[in-house]
């Protein structure tokens, strides 16, 4: 960055009338959120009530993907939704390859990326019981892509811009596909049948922490794949940037 | 399923996304996927419409968990003549948006790029459609949220894709405010949820007693849906993400996203917070929608460009949403609401058709400079037709809709002594007469010697939506009792009412 | 309760400085990382909302379930704010907002 960035900067008026402003809403917040009564309302008792129908023992994960299965639904639409707008912007992917990668590196790499994919997997199937569930998968599986793009591995040119589309598309259409199957069973949109309730949450797990784990790393690439039938992922070389994300 | 299974309302939230889902997956015939789903959102809305009609207001438990623990949906009148705005209004911008792009991707040169940006039109129109109904159905405040949020996300991306420059940097704009907002709302949500320990509306409406943590939620909330909904001074970046997009994203972004969040603060203050809600606050709003009217109507005049001209005329048109705040202290609900909703579909049709029609003048002149279009009506007949049909309405002469709303704002304004606010919309409508005569006086008049530009082929999709949409605008008002009785049917507190006095 | 107390108040302290940011600064990446700001400190009070003190009773899922709801939204719009933020250096090749340093931000972007 450049020097002038890190000199104290002297408010104008605007700004000093706005921090003031910001610093008065802050203390009005404050005062009113520390004297709401709290420890008394809640929905832990009517979750710990229907706990042992929702087909898994984590009451966070029977509260994501059982009882408000549907907001879930529609947060793994935005991740996808980021990665349309996403591709919808780049042009071309961002030229360049990796000048050099170290042979450590790539020797790491290969080590690490399959005993992730297997804590990814672990974690998944730890959900229905403790902490951990798609998202923290996911993100494992995000974290093992990132660091096989950062590689550049040859292996990623191959991969056809359909699969990776896929790949993509696979968690939130599983998941309105399953929410679908569920209303010709039971009878209600996402209403899992009460003994197979923790396989359906466990498949549409799996599905969603794949394609959360492709998301992310498409986030991380940034741009598309070219639109021809050899896809070609693009060398990322902004990663301190994106990495913060 | 039964006709009265409430079932039928998860159609128009799922349909459209698996519609969107499966144009991105599938780059080929994705337009008869679009339409379908267009199409069956369209018949779904008018199927809820019928159900209201015949079993009153219905919900729908999600996953059959039941309100404090799962999520509901639920239709009432507000809600269904909002999916029916959005069914006709979202056909007509799928029709244009067809021929916008096949006009596009003719040109040589530059196919590819169109072809590039069609493709991703249809999946992002999509979900934004499917985030709408959600959002217009939903009956939970955090689901709320997470609509809002597939909205806001289309909806910039919706406005990147033109790939200009000043598009794109509106775009990061209309991201970061829309951001802003949708995390103001949250921070509400969670005052909300500390105070109150549920989340559905219905329950939340029952609450009785509003504390002061109820009463900083709402604030918070509606500040959030303000800077959404780009209420004077929050408008900063509204005309130029609205300006630059294409025009079939920028029909969609002026008739429909705006309409979301309006909707869902109206909902908050006047069906669920309705008691906390003070007199101040109401005032407060009005004055900020008279100072939208005027000053955005001052904008338009002053504009040189087309489609920034009717993007600070939805700046002016959002204005008497809010004018109708003040006026519910006298005014029944039932009259507020219709004021509202009136307004709000009466809008949404005739700037889709505005902004369509500026789309088509643009395409073929390749610009959009209001001095040089002199003699438009020679060349593009019908685009110039459906304009003046839509300026009709902005100005709100009979038998528009618009017509309709302005007469009950006026009405109750005078009946309840608060001249002001008349004069307000009296001069608003005063106003959009000079932006929109300016403009249309300029197509109309042929000078002498002028020799009209030989067009080359162009799509009847062009044309023809544009001015459907407008047609309905203005019928709009000659069917008042109709939207009126589904006002009617549908609404908890609300009671047949007709406007009184009409010719 | 006093714990709760400590969280909420500086997750109000994060928004507030977020806030503070997101306005006054004018470079794109300042923005995004104030926005990202923002939000921890709404999830921190979120959390801070479930909290119980050991020993009584269980701890409120509903509020876990929104964080993490809360925090895949914000990845994605960050992600999508960033990628936006280098297209529009990229293609007007001027900073955001009149602020110096084109060049340097420009090429780190593209680079």
């Amino acid at each position: 960055m450049v020097k002038t960035r890190n000199r104290p900067k002297r408010l104008d008026g605007f700004q000093r009338l706005f921090l003031l402003l910001v610093i008065c809403m802050i203390i009005l917040l404050g005062y009113i959120l520390s004297n709401i009564p709290g420890g008394t309302l809640g929905l832990e008792d009517t979750v710990a009530e229907f706990q042992d129908r929702s087909g898994v023992e984590s009451p966070v994960t029977a509260v994501l993907l059982n009882f408000r299965a549907y907001d879930t639904m529609l947060e793994v639409v935005v991740l996808l939704l980021a990665v349309i707008g996403a591709w919808s912007l780049t042009k071309s992917p961002l030229p360049g390859q990796v000048a050099d990668i170290s042979p450590i590196q790539m020797g790491v790499v290969r080590l690490l990326a399959p005993v992730m994919c297997l804590v990814a997997a672990y974690l998944v199937w730890q959900g229905s019981h403790l902490a951990g569930g798609a998202f923290q998968g996911g993100a494992i599986l995000g974290a093992a892509g990132v660091l096989i793009l950062v590689s550049d591995f040859p292996q990623i040119h191959t991969i056809s811009a359909l699969s990776l589309r896929i790949g993509l598309v696979l968690g939130p259409l599983f998941f309105v596909g399953i929410a679908f199957c569920c209303l010709f069973f039971t009878g209600d949109l996402l209403g899992y049948p009460e003994e197979t309730a923790g396989w359906f949450i466990l498949l549409i797990e799996s599905a969603c922490a794949l394609s959360i784990g492709v998301t992310l790393a498409a986030l991380f690439a940034g741009s598309r794949p070219e639109s021809g039938v050899q896809k070609k992922q693009p060398a990322v070389k902004q990663s301190p940037d994106r990495g913060n994300s | 399923m039964n006709v009265d299974n409430p079932t039928w309302m998860i159609i128009p939230i799922l349909l459209p996304l698996t519609a969107g889902l499966l144009c991105f997956l599938f780059h080929r015939k994705t337009f008869a996927i679009v339409l379908s789903a267009v199409l069956a959102n369209f018949m779904a809305a008018c199927f809820l419409t019928g159900q209201l009609l015949t079993f009153g207001h219905m919900r729908y438990s999600m996953g059959g968990w039941q309100a404090p623990l799962g999520i509901t949906l639920r239709t009432d009148g507000p809600a269904v003549l909002m999916l029916l705005m959005t069914g006709v209004t979202g056909l007509a911008i799928t029709l244009y948006a067809r021929g916008y792009f096949s006009f596009r991707i003719d040109d040589p040169g530059r196919t590819e790029r169109h072809q590039h940006q069609q493709r991703y039109f249809w999946p992002l129109w999509m979900l934004l459609l499917s985030g709408l109904n959600g959002l217009f159905l939903s009956n939970d405040i955090f689901n709320l949220y997470i609509t809002l949020e597939i909205i806001g996300i289309s909806a910039a991306s919706l406005a990147a894709l033109s790939g200009k420059p000043a598009a794109l940097l509106a775009s990061f704009r209309y991201l970061l405010t829309s951001l802003l907002g949708s995390l103001t709302f949250l921070l509400g949500i969670v005052f909300l949820y500390k105070s109150c320990g549920v989340l559905d509306l219905d329950l939340l409406r029952n609450l009785t007693e509003h504390g002061p943590g109820v009463r900083a939620a709402l604030a918070l909330m509606s500040v959030g849906l303000l800077l959404k909904t780009a209420l004077v001074p929050m408008h900063f970046w509204l005309p130029p993400a609205h300006a630059n997009a294409l025009a079939p994203v920028s029909a969609i972004l002026s008739a429909l996203v705006i309409k979301g969040s309006f909707y869902l603060l109206f909902r908050l203050w006047f069906e669920v917070f309705a008691s906390a809600i003070t007199t101040a606050a109401l005032n407060v709003m009005g004055t900020l929608g008279s100072v939208a009217i005027l000053w955005g109507a001052i904008q338009a005049i002053r504009q040189h460009r087309l489609k920034l001209m009717v993007a600070y005329s939805t700046v002016s048109q959002l204005g008497y949403l809010f004018i109708a705040f003040p006026l519910s202290r006298t005014a029944d609900n039932a009259q507020v609401w219709s004021i509202v909703i009136f307004m709000a579909m009466a809008h949404a049709c005739a700037k889709s058709a505005m902004f369509m029609s500026a789309g088509t003048i643009f395409l073929h002149f390749g610009h959009d400079r209001i001095r040089d279009l002199t003699g438009v009506r020679a060349s593009l007949p019908i685009t110039v037709f459906a304009y003046g049909i839509a300026g009709v309405t902005l100005m709100g002469l009979p038998p528009s809709g618009a017509f309709i709303a302005k007469w009950l704002l006026l009405s109750s304004a005078l009946a309840s002594s608060q001249w002001w606010w008349a004069l307000v919309i009296v001069a608003g409508s005063v106003m959009a007469m000079i932006y929109v005569f300016r403009v249309i006086s300029r197509f109309i008049v042929i000078p002498e010697g002028f020799s009209s530009q030989k067009l080359g082929y162009h799509s009847r999709l062009l044309e023809w939506p544009a001015l459907a949409l407008a047609m309905i605008s203005l019928l709009l008002g000659l069917a008042a009792p109709w939207p009126l009785h589904i006002l009617a049917r549908g609404s908890h507190d609300l009671t047949q009412i007709l406007p009184g006095g009409l010719p | 309760m006093i714990t709760t107390q400590i969280y909420s108040i500086t997750g109000l302290l994060l928004f507030g400085m977020g806030l503070f940011t997101l306005i006054v600064h004018s470079h794109p990446l300042r923005k995004i990382l104030a926005v990202n700001v923002m939000s921890t400190g709404v999830f921190l009070i979120l959390i801070a909302t479930a909290y119980t003190p050991l020993g009584q009773g269980e701890v409120d899922p509903v509020p876990h379930a929104m964080v993490l709801t809360g925090i895949v939204v914000s990845v994605s719009v960050t992600a999508l704010a960033l990628i936006l933020s280098c297209r529009v250096q990229e293609t007007s090749n001027r900073d955001l907002l009149r602020e110096k340093p084109v060049a340097e931000t420009a090429k780190e972007c593209t680079r």
